[in-house]
């Protein structure tokens, strides 16, 4: 049971009032702990996309995806294949710069990172990063001697590689079956 | 046409054929209260107490398999719900909860008997709602009835702020065999997560278990509350016999197998018999059918069924390799599977296995000495005198436990009980709304001094609607098995158990304007129980058992299973 690992969960939902805490108290309630959770619309205004990762066994993430499904508020419910899948996060990152030398610096750091200034004042600069958490985190590192002084992340997002898509028709049978019988 | 809110509300209540709901008004609920005059196929029973209309309707909805239904008003009257619904989520009742909260302009603001009651019971119910529009509140009423009674069933909850109980909108009726092909409920349905149609289980799947019980020598079945819900008492018992294979029956899953059939070894898990444990030790295959392996019955999940290949069956998805690993499972409701089941396989015979088996006690035996009757005596008195349909309503705590080992049970629904929860205090509500779905039926409630002091306001329901129900009261002046575990586990130090206080439930069911006694010996027991039944007046009857008698055999929680503390 020692296996943890990291899961990636895309989770189709109504776009309604209380469905977030829903799925949330259902992690909470469990004792499940969410590593990241990103929302947002998606091209259909009723449904909201959530990508959800969490740090558990191959056998918890099984039993989380067919608790989710039990909830009504939720449409679809798919595991991401981090091998085929496309995984991407915004950070925000606000460093002090408050000499030529510094903003110089870090704007090097930031076109080799290819992230983005998107604000500068005479004593800081925010930069935009946009990457896996492995992209995000050596930025981070390179940045912590300017001084950070905000940092704001989106939370992981995830799409599949390819043509495949969260619906049902392409889903693996067995992901499928999941979702039968619960109500 | 034009109706209000809690007009509504009533007709889709008819829709549903509702015709019994239990409730209490108030303040926020006071025109669906209003509405109600105007229906006189509803018929309202009035509680003492919300937490008793929860009860009813879920012993309603256990002892009918139709779906129960209750009203509360806003703030303490919604709150007062939760330990009902709680009851009826952790054993899949179908209940409906119907509460009023303040209106629209006043909701958040603190106002006077306001509480988020959708997020107080997210959960503890299968879904919930909170209705803004008066425009969707026949749509959700549809849905909401849909999803208690589908699939795994469970209580559902449906708050309704007061202004929209008022509110005009046009109500068009619909038969509810339309109500899957219309408004929110068939956008539902074509979700791929969502189906409310038990979906018919994997031939394939079934094909496998039937291999795996042709190559089986010493099969054994577990009944859970699955069977009971599904109604599949006949396809169980046919899978049984054709299996021949003994069968340990689980707290909720009483009533699921008969009792008197051979194969029965009686209670499986903590206060299994000596029969069901060793049978789930010794087993090379452990078929479970609408049981989730709950720490009552899987005392640890690591050893349980060791020997065994373990195969569950279960219509929730979800409670597959949960709580004890399985080697294969069906997904589907009990009923479709054991029938397909029924069809494939052969005969069976294990008249070893089953010798060893039966070579163990299936019942315990209890030392009848002195003064007071032992549990088996009160409940084989019980068993003799009144009908063999009559429904048992229990409490919680050793009397419930003796009830489950004594009584044999003959269908689905005769008993009702509290196994997941375990609340005390469920007793008489349930019995109370059992009685009323089942008025050709005598019910019996069998209680505790401690669990029917808890909720035993609801005698005043039972004295004005004329209920005969039969109580009772297995009075040891002890929190009995709050004490069992004091004195195996604290040393017999008996920390806040003893009941030495009244009431005194003889004079208490009198001044309810019932009948009541007290009895010492089995022949004013079988007196009392016959009066009764023949007077069809509610009788309490207070019954002395001694302080010490415990509920036997134990396994402790987390032990392996044919570890006995008592015998």
């Amino acid at each position: 049971m020692n296996d943890i690992s990291r899961h990636t969960l895309a989770v189709l939902v109504d776009n309604e009032a209380g469905v977030l805490s829903r799925v949330a108290r259902l992690f909470s309630g469990k004792g499940y702990n969410i590593d990241s959770l990103a929302v947002g619309t998606t091209h259909d205004p009723a449904v909201s996309r959530m990508t959800i990762e969490v740090l558990t066994s191959e056998k918890q993430a099984g039993l989380i995806c067919s608790q989710l499904r039990k909830l009504i508020c939720v449409h679809s419910v798919k595991r991401l294949d981090p091998a085929k899948s496309i995984r991407r996060e915004l950070v925000l990152i606000k460093v002090a710069a408050p000499t030529h030398q510094a903003r110089s610096e870090i704007i090097q750091i930031a076109n080799i990172f290819r992230s983005t200034v998107i604000d500068v004042t005479t004593g800081s600069l925010t930069i935009a990063v946009i990457g896996d958490d492995s992209k995000a985190d050596a930025i981070q590192n390179l940045l912590g001697e300017f001084g950070i002084l905000e940092l704001v992340r989106t939370g992981m997002l995830a799409m599949e590689r390819g043509e495949e898509t969260i619906d049902a028709q392409t889903k693996e049978k067995d992901e499928f079956d999941y979702g039968k019988n619960v109500l | 046409m034009l109706m209000t809110g809690a007009q509504i509300l009533m007709e889709c209540l008819l829709e549903q054929e509702v015709g019994i709901v239990f409730g209490f008004p108030g303040g926020t609920i006071l025109h669906v209260y209003d509405a109600l005059t105007g229906y006189p196929g509803i018929f309202h029973v009035l509680t003492a107490h919300e937490q008793g209309a929860c009860h009813a309707a879920d012993g309603y909805a256990r002892a009918t398999g139709k779906v129960g239904v209750c009203f509360a008003t806003s703030g303490p009257g919604a709150t007062n719900l939760v330990t009902g619904i709680a009851t009826a989520y952790m054993d899949s009742s179908p209940v409906v909860c119907i509460t009023c909260n303040v209106g629209l302009p006043l909701l958040g603001k603190d106002s006077f008997q306001e509480v988020d009651i959708t997020g107080v019971t997210m959960p503890i119910t299968k879904c919930n709602y909170l209705v803004r529009d008066v425009a969707d509140l026949a749509d959700t009423l549809r849905e909401a009835f849909a999803i208690a009674r589908s699939g795994r069933p469970g209580p559902v909850l449906i708050d309704i702020p007061k202004n929209v109980t008022q509110d005009m909108a046009d109500y068009v009726p619909l038969k509810r065999d339309r109500h899957g092909k219309a408004g929110r409920l068939a956008q539902l349905m074509k979700r791929s997560t969502q189906d409310f149609r038990a979906a018919e289980p994997d031939y394939s799947d079934i094909d496998i278990l039937v291999d795996m019980i042709r190559i089986s020598e010493r099969p054994m079945l577990i009944c859970g509350g699955g069977v009971v819900r599904s109604r599949a008492d006949r396809e169980f018992e046919a899978f049984a016999n054709r299996i021949d294979a003994p069968v340990g029956i689980t707290v909720m899953g009483a009533g699921g197998f008969r009792g008197l059939n051979p194969l029965s070894t009686g209670l499986v898990g903590m206060h299994g018999s000596q029969a069901s444990n060793m049978a789930v030790d010794a087993c090379d295959l452990l078929i479970a059918v609408g049981c989730r392996f709950s720490d009552r019955v899987a005392l640890k999940p690591g050893s349980f069924a060791r020997n065994a290949k373990v195969v569950q069956i279960d219509i929730d998805r979800s409670e597959i390799n949960k709580n004890v690993q399985t080697d294969h499972h069906i997904v589907g409701d009990a009923r479709r599977v054991l029938q397909l089941l029924n069809e494939r396989l052969e005969q069976q015979a294990h008249d070893r296995w089953k010798d060893y088996v039966f070579s163990f006690k299936t019942e315990t035996e209890y030392d009848e000495a002195g003064d007071h009757m032992t549990p088996s005596q009160v409940l084989d008195t019980i068993a003799k005198v009144v009908p063999r349909d009559a429904i048992f309503a229990t409490d919680v705590g050793q009397h419930q436990m003796w009830a489950i080992q004594h009584l044999h049970f003959e269908y689905s629904g005769q008993l009702v009980t509290s196994g997941g929860f375990g609340t005390m205090g469920f007793g008489l509500g349930a019995a109370i709304g059992a009685k009323a779905g089942n008025m050709d039926k005598p019910v019996v409630l069998i209680t505790g001094d401690g669990s029917f002091r808890m909720n035993l306001n609801e005698l005043s329901t039972v004295g004005y609607y004329k209920l005969p129900l039969i109580v009772v009261i297995f009075n040891n002046g002890t929190l009995g098995m709050v004490r069992q575990w004091q004195t195996l586990t604290c040393n017999g130090r008996y920390s806040e158990t003893t009941l030495d206080r009244g009431p005194d439930f003889v004079k208490l069911a009198e001044a309810y304007g019932l009948k009541g006694c007290r009895v010492t010996d089995v022949a004013e027991l079988e007196a009392a129980l016959e009066d009764a039944l023949a007077g069809k007046q509610a009788t309490v009857i207070d019954c002395a058992i001694d302080i010490d008698e415990m509920v036997r055999p134990m396994v402790s929680g987390g032990s392996d299973i044919i570890r006995f503390m008592v015998d």
